[in-house]
């Protein structure tokens, strides 16, 4: 999964935001269609877009190793957000979020757009997804380059899986409160990553790992749901973890992710099977942010520590969250992304 | 000791409250008048500012079409891919029951930060803006002229007024037209761009100029605002500086008795000092009251001046800063301050000692009348100088302002020449007493004489320009107004059908069709018309080519109007560069009175070649008289056209008429209270010497003239100096009047006038001023005739 991709709806609903769910999540889908267990993904056609679900998103985040002997982080994503049922391309508005994380310290960038002008949009074949001259395209969503800049800076990679894309939850339905609401979710966690980080300081050329999630929904959370913490993590085992805790107002959590083996086939957790505790706060902007997280799977042995990499990797953007690399220590060294909502 | 100085300083005031009302008034209008101009002048910039702002905080620089055309959304989305953060902006007017709206269309998501209609799109929710059916904003009294337009209309309180906001989409159908006005650079760009000039070549980055436009469009107009209140302003001082004089003068034995105990001379002037600092916060007070007064009542007729002149919107209702309150005390505090520093500083210098010298104040020795001719000729050098020199706004009223200070510092030695003229022709023990009499008290009258004659000189001088105007605009009117009927289509699709139909009920149909661009560097309309005897008769040419129409029947040339022909001197022969890259001849200058823009005319068919995306539902019909009645009623019900879609020739000329009256009716008000507020002084000083004369007068009349007559004679003699004045300020005005209409007119209108003369108007104001010195030295004379012989016996028995 990757919660986080609401974000974008509180953009578009904010008198309803404080009271229903983080971000204006919990709105209610009227008009739209909700997700069903009986979907079964096809490829390439579900890398587009999905426009008669209220959201939806292209999320990659990727962990990096500098020719400087420095890691970085870096971040890409597109939100589609529906203003009408109708599903047309005027219907839909857009919003992008991309950052680099390094020693130089976090860099952000925000775009948005309104849809059917040819400002942004995605196409699943040959993949294509744009807004403004950011974009992340290639002859299939398993070749692609990615770009995106801000005022001093920009990034241009590629990447490339040989696995499959991943269905999380239930076969690619992915349940987010024990209501019952869901989403469609899928991920590639094996983006193999080269290219060169422009900075202020100079260019940087980078190797890595990268991860992609796509999700569409309309109504993912429950009214009372007001953010999440959420971790995808590269083991150096080769396996990849998943998991997130949704918070509730009253302070429990709903806590789930997916286990996923070297040769991408994904094991599900029941809620509770794995669990996330803060180790460590750190002051960002004026709040506190647990930016260390304990993490368990009992059984798979799993006993680690995902630890910022950056402590201020905050994204001060329309919706403010926390999004950046961490490095993995305990029973399953490794590294990964760590993201925080709802602490504002 | 502290308690009896002021108890004997303030029992003054006790015992002459008229002259406390008089000081008060005076310094109350002073600061009314003045605190009401800037008022209205700083209520029109935070309207002109909020209208700047109203995308992107203003200053933001634009991309627009070279040829004026509108931004097809390919073009922008390409430049959006290409890297360049820019946002589309559509715009055009809308008509409610209310009158019309300028209407902007704008994309909330990529709007540059600090665009006020954004933000308040994003507190009601994007979903509730953003597409069909999305909300339009205004401002509520904006909102309520729009009441009947079919969409939503939410009231939204700051907006800029007279503009609603709507969702670029909701923007595009509400306007009927399709692609961008412009598109507005965000402040920040991202690292890497392709140039625009690969990918819309035919865009043009250029500085924003609406909210400079407007700015320096409407300068002129506040500066001449500013001017008329730094006239009233001063005229006021006047006042209070007859009250202040009075008053210290009547008080001279209570200063010197005090002086005597033993108050210091620096004691006495704090007290005095404290004394005027708290009349002058009174008055300041009042002042500022009335200044709301004045401002509020004034305020409707300047926006609706600005808008008839200008376009420009500003709120009807006044919204006023802290600071504006506290200038205003400052003001009526400086203004006392220069108009007493002159008696205190006498108070200082009293001896105690010293003889009573009742005259002393009045007196002013020769050497007064000198500097003052001194000073006045350096006036008029100055003003001489800003008009060789000058160029602009600022020197204009330069020159205005050294001239009126010269002609009112030459005023007393003009009137004691006079005077001494007259007493050397005067027959008779009586009349000649009388002029020298008149002479001597010319020093202690001049103060008023001269506000009366900056009065006199700014009425007549205004009142010649508005009158020269009022005639050239309506001749002009006239010929430029030539159709008896204009119309406009509701689409361009109909057109061909309605000219069918008009093409047998009509003598001629005339397209007026236009685009706007940007010509020599700033904004311009671009009409096309066709050759016709409409035009060839009437069009309303200063200087042309000898076959200018038939060159405009032939697709040649270009008439342009004056203000840009004065702006960038061209002349007939000219090469003007036109919006797109092409050239074209000025042919003809023809005046265009009340156009703030510069503005071309061309041929047609030129104008359809260069510009594709023209207008094209406008036209001007040549009808019979006695049918337009019928063409209006049968376009209604053939075409179901709108009864606002066609004006006739009447109308549109009534309609121009009422802006130019309402253009007017602010200098007319401010007119009539600066000769009120000269009257006033007048009368002050009158009040002033009438106690002052009483030993001049005792041996007068103790020699056999009655009191009835001496007050005859002092009636006589204001009537004599006000008709004196009067006659010196008619040159003044007519100097006045020619540099209104030669000079700050065509810096600051782009146009020059024909000066006339109304000497009709003079004698109106003649018998005015007339009328307020008389009624001004009525109630002293009055005093004087029903005198106690006692009191001017008393004259003989002691020196006061």
């Amino acid at each position: 999964m990757n919660v986080k991709g609401y974000l974008t709806a509180l953009m578009f609903a904010p008198t309803v935001a404080a009271a229903q769910g983080f971000a204006g999540l919990g709105t209610t889908a009227d008009g739209y269609s909700l997700p069903d267990p009986g979907t079964r993904f096809e490829y390439p056609a579900d890398h587009g877009e999905h426009p008669d679900f209220r959201i939806e998103w292209w999320y990659l985040t990727a962990n990096l190793d500098g020719a400087d002997g420095e890691s970085y982080g870096v971040q890409w994503t597109l939100f589609r957000n529906a203003l009408s049922p109708e599903g047309q391309p005027e219907d839909q508005a857009w919003m992008a979020h991309a950052a680099v994380s390094g020693p130089e310290g976090h860099l952000h960038a925000e775009r948005f757009a309104r849809g059917g002008i040819g400002q942004a949009g995605v196409k699943a074949a040959p993949f294509e997804a744009f807004i403004d001259e950011w974009q992340m395209s290639g002859p299939s969503l398993s070749d692609i380059s990615l770009f995106a800049q801000g005022g001093d800076w920009a990034y241009e990679l590629t990447l490339k899986a040989d696995r499959p894309f991943v269905p999380q939850g239930a076969e690619g339905f992915s349940v987010k409160s024990e209501e019952g609401l869901a989403s469609h979710y899928y991920s590639q966690p094996f983006y193999q990553i080269a290219g060169t980080l422009i900075l202020p300081s100079g260019d940087i050329e980078v190797t890595g790992q990268g991860w992609l999630d796509r999700e569409w929904s309309s109504q993912p959370l429950a009214e009372d749901q007001t953010g999440w913490d959420w971790v995808s993590l590269h083991l150096d085992t080769g396996d990849k973890l998943m998991g997130y805790r949704l918070r509730r107002e009253e302070g429990t959590a709903y806590t789930v992710g997916t286990w996923i083996t070297p040769d991408g086939t994904p094991s599900p957790f029941a809620p509770g099977d794995i669990t996330m505790d803060a180790r460590r706060f750190a002051d960002v902007d004026g709040r506190e942010v647990p930016v260390a997280w304990a993490i368990t799977v009992p059984e798979r042995g799993v006993d680690i520590l995902a630890d910022a990499l950056f402590d201020q990797s905050w994204m001060p953007t329309a919706v403010p969250y926390w999004e950046g690399p961490v490095r993995v220590t305990g029973s399953h060294p490794g590294r990964g992304y760590l993201e925080m909502t709802g602490y504002e | 000791m502290t308690a009896a100085i002021l108890s004997a300083l303030l029992s003054h005031w006790r015992r002459k409250p008229f002259q406390l009302a008089t000081l008060i008034l005076g310094l109350a209008l002073a600061t009314a008048l003045w605190s009401g101009v800037q008022a209205i002048n700083a209520e029109a910039r935070q309207s002109y500012a909020r209208a700047a702002e109203v995308v992107g905080g203003g200053g933001l620089d634009e991309l627009v079409h070279l040829g004026g055309s509108p931004i097809p959304v390919e073009t922008y989305a390409a430049l959006r891919r290409g890297g360049w953060r820019v946002s589309p902006v559509v715009e055009g007017w809308i008509f409610g029951e209310g009158g019309r709206v300028r209407l902007l269309g704008i994309d909330p998501l990529t709007a540059p930060p600090d665009t006020r209609a954004a933000e308040a799109a994003a507190d009601l929710g994007l979903t509730e803006f953003l597409g069909d059916g999305g909300a339009v904003l205004a401002a509520p009294t904006t909102a309520e002229r729009l009441s009947d337009l079919n969409a939503r209309v939410e009231p939204i309180d700051g907006l800029a007024p007279g503009i609603a906001f709507a969702d670029l989409d909701v923007a595009l159908e509400l306007l009927e037209t399709e692609g961008f006005s412009r598109l507005i650079v965000h402040p920040e760009q991202p690292l890497r761009q392709a140039p625009i000039a690969e990918i819309a070549p035919n865009l043009e980055r250029r500085a924003p100029d609406a909210a400079e436009d407007l700015a320096r469009l409407t300068d002129s107009f506040h500066l001449n605002l500013t001017a008329f209140g730094l006239l009233s302003f001063a005229v006021g001082l006047f006042i209070v500086n007859g009250a202040v004089g009075l008053a210290f003068e009547q008080r001279r034995p209570v200063f010197r008795t005090l002086r005597a105990i033993g108050v210091t001379s620096r004691q006495l002037v704090l007290f005095l000092t404290i004394e005027l600092t708290v009349l002058a916060l009174i008055a300041g007070a009042l002042g500022i009251g009335l200044g709301y007064l004045v401002a509020a009542a004034l305020l409707p007729d300047v926006a609706a001046t600005l808008r008839g002149l200008y376009g420009a919107t500003v709120e009807g209702a006044l919204t006023l800063s802290p600071v504006w309150w506290a200038l205003g005390f400052v003001i009526a505090l400086l203004g006392t301050a220069l108009a007493s520093a002159n008696a205190l500083w006498r108070v200082a210098r009293l001896s105690p000692l010293a003889a009573a010298k009742p005259r002393a104040w009045s007196r002013a020795s020769a050497g007064t009348s000198q500097t003052q001719l001194i000073l006045s000729a350096l006036c008029l050098a100055v003003s001489l100088g800003a008009l060789v020199i000058g160029g602009g706004l600022i020197s204009g009223f330069l020159l205005l302002g050294g001239l009126l200070l010269a002609a009112a510092l030459a005023l007393p030695a003009t009137l004691s020449a006079i005077l001494g003229l007259a007493e050397r022709t005067a027959k008779g023990p009586i009349s000649e007493w009388f002029w020298a009499d008149t002479r001597q008290q010319l020093p202690g009258l001049s103060l008023a004489l001269m506000a009366l004659l900056l009065a006199l000189a700014a009425n007549i001088g205004v009142g010649t320009m508005v009158q020269s105007f009022r005639e050239t605009f309506t001749g002009w009117l006239d010929q430029r107004l030539a159709s008896e009927i204009y119309v406009t289509a509701e689409s361009e699709a109909q057109v061909p059908d309605m000219l069918a139909f008009l093409e047998p009920r009509t003598d001629a149909i005339l397209p007026i069709w236009d685009t706007e661009g940007e010509v020599l560097g700033a904004p311009a309309e671009i009409y096309g018309v066709v050759d016709h005897p409409t035009y060839r008769d009437s069009w309303p040419l200063l200087h042309a080519v000898p076959d200018v129409w038939n060159r405009i029947a032939d697709g040649d040339g270009a008439l342009v109007n004056e203000q840009l022909a004065r702006r960038e001197d061209l002349a007939p022969g000219s090469t003007l560069p036109m919006p797109g890259g092409w050239e074209t001849t000025v042919t003809g200058v023809y005046s265009d009175y009340g156009n703030p823009l510069g503005q071309v005319i061309i041929p047609k068919d030129i104008l359809v070649a260069r510009y594709p995306d023209v207008e094209r539902t406008n036209f001007g019909l040549r009808v019979p008289k006695d049918e337009i009645d019928a063409v209006r009623t049968a376009l209604v019900v053939e075409f179901g056209l709108p009864p606002d879609n066609m004006i006739d020739q009447a109308s549109l000329k009534a309609f121009s008429l009422q802006v130019f009256e309402r253009t007017f009716a602010v200098t007319g008000a401010l007119n009539v209270l600066t000769l009120g507020v000269a009257g006033l002084a007048i009368l002050t000083s009158l009040l002033t010497l009438a106690a002052m004369r009483l030993p001049q007068l005792a041996p007068v009349w103790a020699l056999g003239l009655t009191r009835e007559r001496l007050g005859r004679i002092e009636l006589l003699r204001s009537l004599v100096l006000a008709a004196l004045t009067f006659v010196l300020a008619i040159p003044v005005g007519l100097i006045l009047a020619w540099v209104l209409l030669a000079v700050i007119n065509v810096e600051a209108f782009g146009w020059r006038l024909p000066m006339m003369l109304f000497p009709l108007d003079w004698l109106w104001l003649g018998a005015l001023s007339l009328l307020a010195a008389g009624l001004a030295s009525l109630w002293p004379a009055r005093r004087l005739a029903s005198r106690p012989p006692a009191d001017l016996i008393r004259v003989f028995a002691n020196e006061r």
